[in-house]
């Protein structure tokens, strides 16, 4: 059988990416996309665990997790197409207003 | 045994989140998370958890990636990112953090090197897992319902027109 490290591994990898993904990329739609691997990397650690633990609760949160993941992909995608209709773009650094 | 499986789901999870942050479009963005999901829909059914799996397939795959193709169809026209970088050091910046964030991440996730016992018959079937959620889980599980109505009457109030301008708006 695999150790949970290597499901560990891979979900810190995924994780990271999101993260680089979420700092370094400037349209909108990408950082989104780039949150959902992160909260994927994030599922994958639960069910390892619960694998580990042999307790039913981490695959209950990842339920939870994916329906939370389902309504902010709704809000957010519809802040996106709003900001792109009033302000013609989704480079998040055009979208400034509050800049200091 | 479990490697022979393993280790081409977690390559191809890799590769796909490399396409995720990569991808000149975000069509190619969108397309390169289904691959992620899809292999990580094989590591969960690895870690027996069958239904997690299916529904991974099915909302994931099924109803956000589409939805993330719908807007991406809607916005395609100027949707890239601008020429002019306002925060120049910023990219080498979070990639020196993120290196950083990984070793801690790794080095935290290397320690549980104990082997799993063998699941027990039933382990995280629809069965097993709705058991937890109707009895133990019963008050989340219909809030996360009324999360849901929220997220619908958001979408539609933040999306919806106002009244066309110099008609009167009553």
């Amino acid at each position: 059988m695999l150790p949970v490290a290597a499901y560990l591994a891979l979900s810190a990898v995924l994780f990271t990416m999101g993260v680089v993904g979420v700092l370094v990329r400037r349209n909108a739609l990408i950082v989104f996309i780039s949150i959902e691997l992160m909260l994927n990397s994030v599922n994958l650690a639960f069910i390892a665990f619960a694998r580990q633990h042999l307790g039913i609760d981490g695959q209950v949160i990842v339920f939870f997790v994916l329906v939370v993941a389902a309504v902010e992909v709704v809000v957010g995608l519809a802040l996106i197409v709003e900001i792109f209709r009033s302000r013609s773009t989704v480079d998040i650094d055009d979208v400034d207003l509050l800049r200091g | 045994m479990e490697w022979v499986i393993f280790v081409p789901a977690a390559v191809l999870a890799i590769a796909g989140g490399v396409g995720v942050i990569a991808a000149r479009q975000p069509v190619h963005s969108a397309i390169a998370l289904l691959v992620v999901l899809a292999s990580l829909a094989v590591t969960y059914l690895l870690l027996a958890a069958q239904f997690i799996a299916v529904l991974q397939v099915i909302i994931y795959a099924g109803a956000i990636v589409v939805l993330f193709l719908f807007v991406i169809m809607l916005l395609h026209a100027r949707s890239g990112e601008g020429p002019v970088e306002k925060l120049p050091r910023q990219r080498v910046a979070a990639v020196v953090f993120a290196s950083l964030f990984l070793a801690a991440l790794l080095a935290g996730s290397v320690a549980a090197t104990r082997p799993l016992a063998p699941a027990p018959e039933g382990f995280g079937t629809a069965q097993h897992v709705g058991e937890a959620l109707f009895v133990t889980y019963l008050l989340p599980f219909e809030l996360a319902s009324v999360i849901l109505m929220v997220g619908i009457i958001a979408a539609v109030v933040v999306v919806k027109r106002g009244p066309p301008a110099g008609r009167g708006g009553r």
